[in-house]
């Protein structure tokens, strides 16, 4: 039973990390006025770079690395598009997830003679208490290292976003940009600066999930976490702690759909699957009016009007 | 005049452009060091665009700026501030859901080591401040949940607080009650008399009287005088600001009412919140008669128009014209009823800004024949209508009954909509802010045009964040608070600060409640 429960929560955790990347990464750049609903283009780019790299160069941590920065590309991108040229964000964000599943496949191709699947990498991301077989109650417990950073990635935002003079202005930004530019901050940088930190952090997500919970890139392997993400963002009111919460949720959510799924009863097991994404629509049905966004999300900044 | 070490700000042949637009056209400024230096003009005239190239949020194309005799090249605010320029915006720049303290440090923060926070510190240095000057506020309460006043001063003291020694005010007292108003300008003495200079833009020719040394008039982007405030007449301002000579009282006789034809009983409304913002309002309306509605932006006057006019849904009580009720019906019930409304945002809920004039003019009439037979519009009764109203309301440009509502200016556009409005032949004619963003000449009109509706009968409803106003054209003064009306009045037997105390929530008797 103890066993059970433990197996459970490691599940949960393994499963959350790529949506807390995610979510935090959708966090930081709402915070700062800029909606990114590319974010599943852009763990998909970063899952898709992860393992190529980690392939190629046999070093997991430089393919996560390198996530990132595939990420933060793409998000500055967006970034061009919605902050210097002010084009509507939500289809920037559209093209943005229509782009990143077709140069990731692109590129799996070009790399994989054709495959649209990569290889398996040698060696993922290490866990928690290495590689060595452990054995008991904390078996399951032994999760992969990038659970680990995304707890302390939660801890930092929150830091920095409460704590610092750089949260407050970021939180400025997004509230109220004129108020802020009057104050001589920058509005433009800091949307600049935050959209592509969210790109670093969604393309870690996907890197999350193809060097640690799987070890290679499919087409299928980013299917809606990074909507699910924007979800938990919502839920998670837009501040670093709820978001780490409501991934926890969707976590668990899916590895319900695991344990359940493990043969003594009875469940459908495409039933099963249904679950994270229907709690999605349930959670969003009931907290998108009541939660409040940051007053200037989705809104492009022009000097003088007002 | 000499550029000279005893003047604050003095500006030279500023012109600044907006596309083909010129806003300011060598404009020179020379305010003295500790003087209260009011700009005055009316929308549009420039005098905003002028305070913001000092400020450092426009450039100016052309011109120089000298802060006491020193030649400065102030490109961005960030400059502005650190040669102690500061400036209070119309719209108030405040982050709704910050602290009072974190509004105040935001950009300029008191940090301890790497960027990290000493809210402590900041609270001690805020505190000398407000000690120093008299500005009472809460520092660890939210913007959202204070009043406009005192989110006005945080602003001052976002100011001060980056060691402003030059204050701008962008029209200060727009959105205060009278009582604020002196309270702001007891600061504003308080202010120059620590050495402190002021200037405010302002089109409000009382408060230069009472608080301003100078005053320097600004017409259609061009410099047009600097004069002592003390040695003109208000009659004298308003001459300058406008290029003619200008009616400030209303023209009006004793009104004549008749019997009541608009009823409110008991009016409950809900806001977006789900919240009583009307409770239990009473309200009665006579033919013939001018009602004002005095009262603070956000006491309920909203949430009784939109019940009114069936925009939202009444929770209880009746609205009742001509002994009908038309609560909770439709707003094309609501006009059916012989219900006309100049709403307050002409752009929303007024107009339609891509349509052309004459399009707008039948907005409510477009199912009505001539203008339209089974279901086809007829354009040739369209454009004579629009083309009679362009007429009879003086709208301009001439012949613009094909042309864009868009393209107006908001004169034009407000008398479009009132035009329509008025050509309704309505029982119960509704203009909430009819004179919002107009200027002097428009505003007369607008006036005038109530005034003259009155005389022709008609039940009129008049609500008004400008105190003035409702003091100048109602026939009786309904102040509401807090979603009620506290008191009415009939005009003449009461004054401003009875009225300003109890928009603020006192009681009549001069006691705060």
């Amino acid at each position: 039973m103890l066993d059970n429960l433990f197996l459970l929560i490691g599940i949960t955790l393994m499963y959350s990390t790529p949506l807390i990347f995610g979510g935090l990464g959708g966090m930081v750049s709402e915070r700062s006025g800029v909606v990114n609903i590319g974010i599943e283009g852009m763990m998909t780019v970063g899952a898709a770079t992860g393992v190529s790299v980690a392939y190629f160069t046999g070093n997991p941590w430089f393919g996560f690395l390198c996530a990132g920065l595939a990420g933060g590309l793409i998000a500055l991108l967006h970034a061009i598009a919605s902050i210097t040229f002010k084009a509507d964000q939500t289809i920037s964000g559209i093209a943005i997830n229509l782009m990143g599943s077709g140069i990731s496949l692109f590129m799996c191709r070009l790399l994989f003679d054709g495959a649209t699947h990569t290889p398996a990498v040698e060696r993922k991301i290490p866990k928690l208490f290495g590689d060595t077989r452990i054995t008991g109650v904390a078996k399951n417990l032994n999760v992969d290292l990038t659970v680990i950073f995304a707890l302390v990635l939660a801890v930092v935002l929150w830091f920095v976003f409460y704590k610092t003079k750089w949260g407050l202005r970021i939180r400025a930004v997004g509230e109220h940009p004129a108020a802020a530019d009057t104050l001589g901050i920058n509005v433009a940088l800091t949307r600049y600066v935050c959209v592509v930190i969210s790109g670093v952090l969604a393309g870690f997500g996907g890197a999350s999930v193809t060097l640690a919970i799987i070890s290679q890139f499919s087409p299928t392997a980013i299917s809606g976490q990074g909507f699910i993400a924007l979800a938990a963002v919502i839920f998670g009111k837009w501040t670093p702690h709820g978001v780490y919460g409501a991934c926890l949720l969707f976590g668990f959510a899916q590895a319900l759909t695991i344990i359940l799924g493990g043969g003594n009863f009875a469940v459908p097991s495409q039933i099963l699957s249904m679950l994270p994404y229907v709690l999605t629509i349930i959670i969003l049905i009931l907290f998108v009016g009541r939660s409040v966004a940051p007053k200037a999300s989705g809104v492009a900044y022009e000097k003088g009007a007002r | 005049m000499d550029i000279k070490k005893d003047y604050a700000v003095q500006m030279r042949a500023i012109t600044k452009k907006f596309g083909s637009f010129t806003a300011l056209d060598q404009v020179d400024i020379d305010i003295k060091k500790g003087s209260i230096h009011a700009i005055l003009g009316e929308n549009g005239a420039g005098k905003s665009t002028l305070m913001n190239v000092l400020y450092g949020l426009y450039q100016a194309e052309e011109g120089e700026i000298y802060l006491e005799g020193e030649k400065v090249n102030i490109k961005n605010p960030n400059i502005a501030i650190s040669h102690g320029i500061g400036m209070v915006h119309q719209h108030f720049m405040l982050v709704d859901n910050f602290t009072v303290t974190q509004n105040i440090i935001l950009g300029n923060e008191v940090v301890s080591g790497a960027g990290v926070l000493n809210m402590t510190k900041a609270h001690e240095q805020i505190k000398d401040i407000v000690k120093k000057y008299g500005l009472e506020v809460d520092p660890d309460a939210k913007i959202e949940d204070i009043s406009v006043g005192m989110q006005q001063r945080v602003e001052i003291l976002k100011a001060l607080y980056r060691g402003a020694e030059v204050l701008i005010l962008d029209e200060p007292t727009a959105v205060l009650t009278p009582q604020e108003i002196s309270e702001l300008i007891k600061i504003m003495h308080n202010l120059a008399k620590d050495g402190k200079t002021i200037i405010i833009i302002t089109h409000k020719l009382k408060e230069i009287k009472e608080s301003a040394d100078v005053c320097t008039i600004i017409r259609r982007g061009k410099y047009i005088d600097t004069v002592t405030v003390s040695e003109v007449s208000e009659e004298d301002l308003a001459e300058m600001m406008v290029g003619h000579a200008v009616k400030l009282v209303v023209d009006k006789t004793e009104a004549d009412p008749k019997e009541v034809i608009f009823e409110i009983k008991d009016l409950v409304v809900q806001n977006e919140r789900k919240l009583d913002a009307v409770k239990n309002l009473n309200l009665k309306i006579r033919k013939g008669e001018i009602v004002g509605i005095a009262g603070i932006d956000g006491n309920g006057q909203k949430e009784l128009i939109e019940a009114i006019t069936c925009l939202t849904k009444s929770k209880s009580g009746t609205i009742k014209i001509n002994g009908k009720e038309i609560q909770n019906t439709t707003p094309r019930n609501v006009i059916n009823h012989k219900v006309a409304t100049i709403h307050e945002d002409r752009q929303k809920r007024g107009l339609v800004l891509n349509f052309t004039v004459a399009e707008n003019m039948i907005i409510e009439n477009y199912g009505k024949e001539p203008y339209s037979k089974k279901g086809f519009l007829n354009k040739k009764a369209m454009y004579e209508n629009a083309k009679g109203l362009i007429k009879d309301y003086d709208i301009r440009p001439d012949n613009c009954e094909g042309l864009l509502v868009r393209g107006l200016s908001g004169g034009n556009q407000q008398k479009v909509i009132i035009a329509r409005e008025v050509t309704n032949e309505p029982d119960l004619l509704i203009a909430v802010q009819p004179t919002r963003g107009l200027d002097v000449g428009a505003i007369e009109y607008v006036h005038k045009t109530l005034i003259r509706e009155r005389d022709k009968g008609k039940a009129i409803l008049l609500v008004s964040f400008e105190l003035d106003e409702v003091m100048n054209v109602s026939d009786t003064v309904a102040v509401i608070y807090d979603g009620t009306i506290v008191e009415t009045f009939k005009q003449g037997t009461v004054d401003e600060n009875t009225i300003g105390l109890l928009m603020a929530g006192g009681a009549a008797d001069g006691k705060n409640s």
